[in-house]
């Protein structure tokens, strides 16, 4: 590490880190793959970790997610909480053996020296309604802070996982304020240079958080929403009857991954209907019950397609 | 005698699993060796974040040898039969069995089996991998490339390694082989995950510890937790302070760590002006620290008690400052929630119960609001509360679960209800009232005092409780998801430590018919979602739903007398209170069986009178009057059963004067009365003391009758009259007690 530039170190620069993470599951051979093209709520929701989570293929990626939260924006005046932050995922299937000594070594290698630092598994289990999906985990914590989750999947999309994957988050922005030493993402540096160079990470996505913020919680087009939030539903069975290559005998399906992006709009839909506070309680329940019917029969479909099923 | 040492190295167990697994792996080895004839002298079990591990002394090296002698058919028997013999004891023919003579039964074959025993070590290598593989872990998991296969085995977190060595402290002991989903046993363990990484080979239970030990892993929990606490204490102390003592938060926390490092932060002053609890749950739940009070006045100080896991290279200077940063962000947050809270008035925001569904069948919060505020209005006068603060508080009581610090920290409900009360300058009571309606919460929390506490708090336990019997979610078994037998115990502790005097026949109607009215309003909002009233199907049952919910509201309006189905469901959750109260008495050592004879009286519905009358008739019980009239009125009721089954009637009905023709028959017939006004007068009194004495004047007549009268007179009438005076004791014991079924 003492290569590099300072201005590109993981403790100087938030895209140091990011390049220094890819730089290090690269070298242990996992795809480096682009963040997906549409909005999500957590890196889970890639194709690339729900969907291939499936099936027996082995499957080695690491990437940055952009992650929307509607409910959590606070007009970017909380220090600590965004409706839109980074995630870094990585995805090991079968979940190799040694995962905690390669998650250990990659804090090491963004300058996390566990001879110096309390780090700790601490007991989290992980589940997505949405997805019908659960792992069991932990929580990682440096000095107290939580800087990652660690989850053994068991299942996705109401699938069981075989084999398992082990699925790493990295929470971008708080273990970049942890290794900057600064207490308010805002005040992060983004490019690591100093003076009139420096980009902090308030001068790119400050007014973002502002203007969504006002968007998510009191703006947003509810009639469209709910609109949008059935069109999705629809097409997503739409293409999934569609895809299946031999009709009703359902064997082979050619059009997972397209059903599977109506999926992800109709829950991203369904949380900005939530921030908004339109959903009652009851409701909730049976949208998010919504979305999971889809989400299984998007996995239902990828088991039934070249990648994602046995040969 | 040779020991055996096992342990199961893992990844991360969860903290609140690890007592319990250490427990079981304890009891399921144990058992199982037990089970195999092999008695042990001693076994411990012990848990760390990594590892199970266990260890059982003074183990045989060998089971008995088992010798049988099995009994077979007679000499020249069946063929089918001694095939079967032969078959059964795997002899190979007649020669090998011994011929054994019975005198009256002939010749038998006799076989000799002897089933020699097992070395142990062959049987651990056989019963221990079944026990990792039935491992009752609360949740476990699949992991790695062999959970592409079934029956991959399941465990807490993915499991590493297994050391297993079983011998004589004395002699090299030998490695258990066996094998689970391709972890081989070994005598290969690790030490702390950052400070000995290293591999440690181990022999047996005392170089295991003491080589983990050297490894910085203190195995006993118990000493992780010792010098937990005592470091903490210590470094509260020299600085003058004391440590806030957390035994729930220390068993977590031993649960966390390998090697315990306690080191001390600071916060700034300025999140002092949080109330503690809100510091306490921050610093407590989400970062597993201490805090720190003086000693003198209790308030808090700004430092806080962490437990690392390592010995930092710069003794921990990075790790106090990372603490203190995550602490510093955590409590502006909580200060942010708590500041946010303030500029909205409790009752501000209520609104939000009309679109909180409380339960589906039972209709909102907002409406279960409503009924409570009624209730409590109702009960105030009874407990001597003030109607309005009653209301007052019964409205604010659960509004602080819609404020963000509760959200946050759902523990603190109820605490922050009655601060945010007194801040915005409600009266004393009826913020109290918001944090001790919740009271009692176990059996061993304390019952509020202040009646506005009280009414509120019978309030939301009767509304719940009638509630639940209204939609008929009844508690079943071990099955109690609304914590009903909590609620039920909740109001008789109100009730008899307030010495509150109330019908709970009459109080329980009201609220019962308002929620029968809510979960009728909330079936009509189910339908109108599906458009019953369109649906011709279901039309009728809307019509029929919606005069139901007139009907029942008029009662409510014009306080009716109770419904049969009203009086049923009312009856029955009586009947659900007096198991509680019987249950409750019994543990504080009352006689089961005098509580019985209380609530086998008709009506019995306040509960502080039973109470009394089981106290006072345990009293009387003690007392020679009460012995002997126990004694006369059980006699009086065994003569009567057998004479009721003899004559196939019962002897009821009142005596006829002019047929005593005894002065002893006068006497009692006399005693009766007077005892029967007694102790009646005294029962409406509820004097229950004087009652039992007027009881107790029974006892001579009772007795010179059994000693002069002979009941079963050849005169039929006479008999006849006598058996009716007989009734009359058994009935004239009845106004205190039924005392056919006291025991003794």
């Amino acid at each position: 590490m003492d290569a590099l530039p300072a201005h590109m170190r993981p403790e100087r620069s938030f895209q140091g880190l990011i390049l220094t993470l890819q730089r290090y599951w690269a070298d242990y051979g996992c795809v480096i793959l682009q963040p997906y093209d549409m909005e999500v709520g957590a890196g889970t929701f890639h194709p690339a970790t729900t969907l291939r989570a499936l099936g027996p293929k082995p499957w080695n990626a690491a990437y940055v997610q952009p992650s929307r939260r509607p409910k959590d924006g606070r007009y970017g005046e909380n220090p600590n909480r965004l409706q839109h932050y980074y995630q870094f995922q990585v995805i090991l299937k079968p979940s190799p053996p040694d995962i905690q000594e390669l998650y250990l070594k990659s804090l090491a290698a963004i300058g996390i020296d566990s001879r110096l630092h309390d780090i700790r598994f601490v007991e989290d289990d992980w589940e997505s309604p949405t997805l019908g999906a659960w792992g069991l985990g932990w929580e990682c914590w440096c000095d107290g802070m939580e800087v990652s989750q660690f989850t053994y999947f068991q299942q996705v999309a109401g699938v069981e996982c075989a084999p398992v994957s082990g699925e790493l988050t990295y929470g971008l922005e708080r273990l970049a304020c942890y290794l900057q030493g600064v207490d308010s993402i805002m005040e992060l540096n983004f490019n690591g240079r100093e003076g009139a160079e420096k980009v902090s990470y308030r001068d790119v996505f400050l007014q973002a958080e502002q203007e969504y913020s006002r968007h998510n919680f009191e703006v947003a087009d509810t009639a469209m929403l709910f609109e949008q939030f059935k069109m999705a539903e629809q097409a997503c069975r739409k293409y999934l009857e569609a895809g299946w290559r031999d009709g009703s005998k359902r064997r082979e399906h050619l059009m997972a991954l397209p059903a599977y992006d109506q999926c992800i709009k109709a829950s991203h839909a369904f949380n900005l209907l939530d921030a908004r506070g339109v959903i009652s309680v009851t409701e909730r329940q049976s949208y998010i019950l919504r979305v999971r019917e889809l989400a299984k029969a998007c996995g239902e479909a990828w088991v039934h397609t070249e990648t994602g099923r046995a040969n | 005698m040779p020991d055996l040492l096992l342990e199961l190295f893992s990844e991360e167990i969860p903290a609140r699993m690890q007592a319990k697994a250490a427990d079981d792996l304890r009891r399921m080895v144990t058992d199982k060796l037990i089970a195999e004839g092999l008695v042990y002298e001693g076994a411990k079990a012990f848990a760390t974040p990594r590892r199970l591990a266990l260890t059982v002394h003074g183990i045989p090296a060998r089971q008995a040898d088992l010798k049988e002698e099995r009994k077979g058919p007679r000499v020249g028997g069946p063929e089918a039969a001694i095939a079967g013999f032969l078959k059964a004891t795997g002899l190979s023919s007649l020669d090998e069995a011994k011929i054994q003579s019975d005198p009256k039964k002939g010749d038998f074959y006799i076989a000799l089996i002897e089933k020699p025993g097992r070395a142990t070590i062959d049987v651990l290598a056989e019963i221990l991998p079944v026990i990792v593989r039935t491992f009752p872990w609360p949740k476990s998991m699949r992991w790695g490339a062999r959970s592409a296969r079934s029956g991959s085995l399941s465990w807490v977190r993915p499991l590493h390694a297994i050391t297993c060595t079983f011998g004589l402290e004395t002699e090299e002991p030998d490695v258990v082989k066996f094998a689970v989903d391709g972890i081989e046993s070994g005598q290969t363990t690790f030490g702390h995950r950052f400070m000995a990484p290293q591999a440690i080979s181990v022999r047996r239970f005392e170089d295991y510890e003491a080589k983990l030990l050297d490894a910085k892993v203190v195995l006993d929990s118990e000493r992780r937790r010792d010098t937990i606490v005592t470091d903490a204490r210590q470094l509260a102390f020299a600085q003058g302070f004391e440590l806030f003592e957390d035994p729930v938060l220390l068993d977590e926390i031993a649960g966390l760590v390998e090697w315990p490092v306690v080191l001390m932060g600071d916060f700034d002053q300025d999140f002092l002006v949080l109330p503690g609890q809100i510091i306490r749950s921050t610093i407590r739940n989400n970062q597993k620290c201490f805090v720190v009070r003086n000693a003198e006045t209790g308030f808090l100080v700004p430092k806080f008690i962490m437990v690392a896991n390592i010995e930092a290279t710069d003794s921990g200077r990075a790790i106090v400052a990372g603490n203190e940063r995550v602490i510093r962000a955590r409590l502006s947050d909580a200060k942010f929630f708590y500041e946010s809270d303030r500029k909205t008035k409790l009752e501000d925001r209520l609104y939000k119960f009309e679109t909180t569904v409380f339960h589906e069948k039972l209709g909102t919060q907002a409406e279960r609001i409503t009924r409570i505020e009624e209730l409590a209005a109702k009960i105030a006068p009874v407990v001597g509360a003030d109607v309005s603060k009653a209301r007052r508080a019964a409205r604010l009581a659960k509004a602080d679960l819609l404020t963000e610090v509760v959200g946050e920290f759902p523990e603190l409900q109820g605490m922050m209800g009655t601060h945010y009360a007194q801040k915005q300058g409600e009266d004393g009571e009826v913020a109290f009232a918001i944090e001790q309606h919740y009271q009692p919460k176990g059996p061993d929390d304390v019952v509020p005092r202040l009646p506005v506490s009280v009414a509120v708090g019978l309030a939301d336990r009767i509304d719940t409780l009638v509630g639940f019997w209204a939609i008929d979610e009844k508690p079943t078994g071990s099955k109690d998801p609304y914590a009903l037998r909590r609620a039920a115990l909740g109001v008789i502790r109100l009730l008899l430590e307030n010495s509150l005097k109330v019908h709970l026949r009459v109080v329980l109607l009201f609220p019962l018919r308002f929620a029968l009215v809510h979960a009728n309003l909330a079936r009509q909002r189910q339908l109108k979602q599906e458009r019953a009233e369109e649906n011709p199907q279901l039309a009728p049952q809307f019509a029929a739903l919606a005069a139901h919910a007139t009907e029942i509201g008029n009662r409510l309006r014009f306080g009716a007398p109770a419904q049969p189905d009203e009086a049923r469901i009312i009856a029955d959750l009586l009947s659900f209170f007096a198991d509680r109260l019987k249950v409750q008495l019994r543990e504080q050592g009352a006689r089961h069986d005098l509580v019985d004879a209380v609530f086998a009286l008709e009506g019995q519905d306040d509960l502080l009178m039973v109470v009394r009358r089981v106290e006072a008739l345990g009293k009387f019980l003690d007392s020679d009057d009460g012995k002997n009239l126990l004694a006369g009125t059980k006699r009086a009721s065994n003569i009567l059963s057998i004479e009721e089954k003899k004559d196939k009637r019962a002897f009821d009905g009142a005596p006829d004067a002019a047929l005593y023709k005894l002065d002893e028959e006068k006497a009692l017939a006399k005693a009766i009365d007077q005892a029967k006004r007694e102790a009646g007068a005294a029962v409406m009194n509820e004097d229950f003391t004087s009652a039992m004495s007027a009881m107790a004047r029974l006892r001579p007549a009772v007795d010179a009758f059994f000693d002069k009268v002979k009941v079963n007179d050849e005169d039929a009438k006479v008999r006849e009259n006598r058996l009716k005076l007989l009734n009359e004791i058994r009935a004239a014991t009845r106004a205190v007690a039924d005392f056919s079924r006291i025991e003794g």
